[in-house]
């Protein structure tokens, strides 16, 4: 039996889960598209020294408290690499749902919904973490107890 | 519009061709999506740093227990993929002979996921299962 020629994706016939209605003339797609290689590429060498520093080296994740966090974020260095992180992260990452969605829900209305509920939960997430790691106070004072620890000022 | 498919015996487009290219894709959105909704769970825990220093540490603790050390395992295993996986993505793309070598740049990422995999495994779990 011959192998049947099977086209490409929205050339010829269209199966009906397929088929959407074109309304872009812009290049917003070519641009997502170079985005996820670009952020991937810098997201390997964040992620895999984030990963490295918290659960390889020392006591991994025996040594995370939030004595660890406060030592981190007491530097610049891993406040900036911890934001970077979290800003491409959740960019690349909605972005592939994003595409996810538009491939498998069919129809306008779900696609829509599913991509407002996307879009809310990446911005309260981005918002909340950038909020935390520029207000972050090691040594937090709450009802009036302050948190004792060997970095902290003795009252 | 395109036409669409109403009855024919030749198979419409499709995006599925089997094979090396087919699996690595759907293994690479399986684990994008799992990463994703790890990184959502992951910003919170993290902003509870920002509550107190108790709050915080109750919830690392319940990232100690053995169970959740065998997911951080799978969590570590779908980046790794995800992360070598993407490079071989980009290879294709911007690289002249990527398309030609896709195949035997696939099993270069399962290779070098499974070395990962296993000396990060010894580390995390003497980590976990040490005390």
């Amino acid at each position: 039996m011959a192998t049947p020629i099977i086209e490409t994706p929205r050339s010829g016939r269209v199966a009906p889960g397929y088929s959407r209605s074109s309304t872009s003339r812009s290049n917003f797609e070519m641009i997502a598209w170079l985005f996820m290689r670009i952020s991937g590429a810098i997201l390997v060498v964040l992620i895999f020294v984030h990963l490295y520093v918290n659960l390889v080296a020392g006591d991994g994740i025996s040594g995370i408290d939030f004595g660890f966090v406060a030592g981190k974020w007491a530097s610049p260095f891993w406040q900036i690499w911890d934001l970077t992180m979290l800003w491409l992260a959740m960019l690349h990452g909605t972005n592939g749902i994003r595409v996810i969605i538009n491939d498998y829900a069919d129809k306008n209305s779900t696609r829509m919904w599913l991509k407002g509920v996307l879009y809310t939960a990446t911005v309260v997430i981005v918002v909340l973490g950038t909020l935390v790691i520029f207000t972050f106070d090691p040594c937090p004072v709450i009802n009036g107890v302050a948190h004792v620890a060997d970095y902290c000022p003795t009252p | 519009m395109p036409k669409t498919l109403t009855k024919s015996l030749t198979p419409a487009g499709t995006l599925y061709r089997g094979r090396e290219g087919q699996w690595s894709w759907v293994a690479h959105r399986i684990t994008g999506v799992v990463i994703f909704f790890f990184l959502l769970v992951h910003v919170l825990d993290t902003s509870l740093v920002r509550v107190s220093p108790e709050a915080y540490d109750a919830v690392i603790a319940s990232y100690k227990n053995p169970i959740m050390g065998l997911g951080e395992l799978g969590l570590v295993a779908a980046i790794v993929f995800h992360a070598f996986n993407g490079i071989r993505l980009i290879l294709v793309d911007f690289w002249k002979k990527g398309p030609k070598y896709h195949r035997q740049m696939l099993w270069g990422v399962v290779g070098l996921w499974a070395v990962v995999m296993i000396a990060f495994s010894i580390r995390h779990l003497s980590h976990v299962f040490g005390g």
